[in-house]
């Protein structure tokens, strides 16, 4: 069962008058525990299909498989249980609640799903270590960097331990140094959990880390390589 | 506590401190607020508690027993029998802490100078004294002594309009049952001081035995009036003496005997709501404007908690969940604050500048603040209620945003 199935996925955008094709007839299938870039220039289409993928935005035609469930049809609740269950996401910015520390922060999506506090506690604390973030649980966002807070975000997207994790441009705002040792991380745990990983990016130095390397223009997929990781 | 309530009801109160400024200015508006639904409440309770107890002082008590024609032919013509045994037990009861007798008939009085006409009242003296005015009032002379006392108790207006004075004799005037003239001479030995100069010029006071004997009508009266313990929980005394009066008379509540107090007290319970819900109107423009505004700030934040897995409902139960944490705060602190600046009013206020108006409406010119429970509760509830029902309409914007759109929003 794949990880991912997209079946002929097509969204059209309205940009004042103009209507943009953001997903045009888009198939695609990514296998249980793959490690996937997305790459498009701006406009092309990569973070529409990570939403799609995401249950964050509804495909106009076609249709979404995660974890062999169809959920481009489910209501918005179902959607968000869903997400909480089976999905982890990584954005670009705005990552973390700022009222919480970073360790409420990794706590959060598990104590929505219910887990037991002390269960959740220790999780965060194990999570918070392998992305080396020791000792930092009880900063906020506001005194951590901006790499400290990505890998908080990272940290609270597999601690659940999602089938599947989506990651928006995770290296954005961050040096290069910075995004070597994040993408380290998501080659790490990818191999550890076997998580699926597709990130979008247009980050060359990101999509070297990829096992499968998706080009997409205008909302089409125009490129699909199998290559050998970083 | 589930998990996701848990999450919520820190996240609400965390958000609460984001901007202190404004939560501390709604905080103080709501505490002002409660303070002043309840404080005023209070003084309004205050005065009307005492308007009708003057007002059952002046007669009519808690409950009255009268033949069924009197209200409309209060005369000589319609007397009922003194407490049978059944009654009398009854009145003997608990639940009773006085009540007597009374023969009440129009009566003319007549000074070597002047004739009024005023309404009679036999009493019982000793009974009397417990349950009306007219013992505690007497500013001069003194108070009847017994069910057969032959002297008078007259009010100072009328000793004025009569233009007699205390120790005099005057003429009393009224017809027997055979509406024959029935007349004698009384000595004025009181004279009693009311709030209401209608009441002075209006009632005179003797003995109910000797005014019996006037009216040539044995040992029948008027009316019986008895006092419960409380005016406002009335109900249960009226049916127990309903019930152990029997058929043949009338038996009446008191704000059925003074049917303009008891529609004061109605009009007052329905102002008191009407005052809670303008003052809480007045704060729901802050709170929702304090709740549009943290929506408005974190919209992102919105956002991505729906993305990693918040549903709708419990966006909106964290919106809801932080209003109603400031509500309750605000509640305690008014509450509070209430309590305190009631509790060292309650020995009065002097409200003598406007002494004349308060008389006019039978209130005293001291104000003792009324706290009830009733009331405080009654506050609490309405902002509580209301205080939901205004947070519902940011929190539903908030829980209907699209979590792609909310993310990446300006």
């Amino acid at each position: 069962m794949p990880a991912v199935r997209c079946v002929d996925l097509c969204k059209t955008y309205r940009q004042g008058e103009i209507a943009v094709k953001g997903l045009d007839h888009v198939d695609l299938e990514i296998a249980e525990g793959g490690f996937v870039c997305l790459s498009a220039p701006s406009g092309g289409g990569k973070t529409t299909l990570l939403n799609a993928i995401g249950g964050l935005d509804r495909p106009d035609s076609g249709e979404v498989w995660v974890a062999g469930k169809r959920i481009d049809n489910l209501g918005k609740g179902d959607l968000a249980r869903m997400r909480l269950r089976h999905i982890g996401f990584v954005f670009q910015a705005y990552n973390l609640i700022p009222v919480l520390t970073a360790r409420e922060n990794v706590e959060f999506v598990m104590q929505v799903q219910g887990v037991a506090a002390a269960e959740r506690r220790q999780r965060a604390l194990e999570i918070l270590e392998e992305v080396g973030l020791a000792g930092l649980g009880d900063r906020r966002p506001a005194r951590m960097s901006g790499g400290q807070q990505q890998r908080v975000a990272v940290a609270r997207a597999i601690v659940s331990k999602p089938a599947l994790v989506l990651a928006d441009e995770p290296t954005a705002n961050l040096d290069s140094h910075t995004s070597d040792q994040l993408m380290e991380l998501f080659t790490e745990l990818n191999a550890h959990h076997e998580t699926t990983f597709v990130i979008a990016t247009h980050d060359q130095r990101v999509m070297e880390f990829a096992r499968r390397l998706i080009r997409m223009l205008d909302g089409r997929i125009v490129e699909d390589i199998r290559q050998e990781a970083a | 506590m589930t998990g996701s309530t848990g999450v919520m009801l820190r996240l609400a109160w965390r958000n609460l401190w984001r901007n202190y400024r404004r939560t501390l200015i709604m905080l103080a508006a709501i505490t002002v607020g409660v303070w002043a639904m309840i404080f005023m409440t209070a003084l309004m309770r205050g005065m009307v508690d005492d308007m009708v107890r003057g007002g059952i002082r002046a007669l009519p008590g808690h409950v009255q027993i009268h033949h069924p024609a009197f209200r409309d032919d209060p005369s000589v013509a319609n007397l009922i029998s003194p407490p049978d045994e059944s009654l009398r037990a009854a009145l003997d009861s608990g639940d009773v802490l006085a009540w007597s007798t009374r023969v009440r008939v129009p009566a003319v009085i007549s000074s070597e100078r002047d004739t009024r006409g005023v309404v009679l009242l036999g009493i019982e003296p000793e009974r009397e004294k417990d349950l009306s005015f007219v013992a505690e009032d007497i500013a001069d002379g003194r108070f009847l002594e017994s069910r057969d006392d032959r002297g008078l108790v007259v009010g100072r207006k009328l000793l004025e309009r009569l233009e007699t004075e205390l120790g005099k004799r005057v003429v009393v005037m009224s017809q027997d049952p055979d509406n024959e003239i029935a007349d004698r001479g009384f000595r004025i030995v009181g004279v009693f001081e009311s709030k209401l100069g209608s009441t002075e010029e209006s009632f005179i006071f003797a003995g109910v035995e000797t005014v019996q004997k006037l009216l040539r009508i044995g040992d029948r009266v008027s009316e019986i009036a008895v006092l419960g313990n409380d005016y406002r929980k009335v109900d249960g005394l009226y049916e127990a003496i309903s019930t152990a009066a029997g058929p043949g008379v009338e038996v009446l509540p008191w704000y059925e005997v003074d049917r303009y107090l008891g529609t004061m007290l109605a009009v007052m319970d329905g102002f008191v709501w009407v005052w809670i819900v303008v003052v809480f109107l007045a704060l729901s423009f802050g709170l929702v404007n304090t709740l549009v505004m943290a929506v408005f700030e974190r919209v992102r934040e919105i956002g991505l908690m729906l993305a990693l897995g918040m549903t709708p409902r419990n966006i909106l139960s964290q919106i809801v969940a932080e209003s109603l944490l400031l509500l309750v705060f605000g509640l305690a602190l008014g509450n509070l604050l209430a309590w305190a600046s009631i509790e060292p009013l309650k020995g009065g206020i002097d409200v003598s500048v406007v002494a004349e108006g308060m008389e006019m409406m039978e209130a005293s010119s001291v104000l003792y603040p009324a706290l009830y429970v009733g009331d405080m509760i009654l506050a609490n509830v309405i902002v509580l209620v209301l205080g939901f029902l205004a947070s519902l309409s940011p929190a539903w914007r908030a829980s209907r945003y699209e979590p792609v759109q909310a993310i990446t929003k300006d």
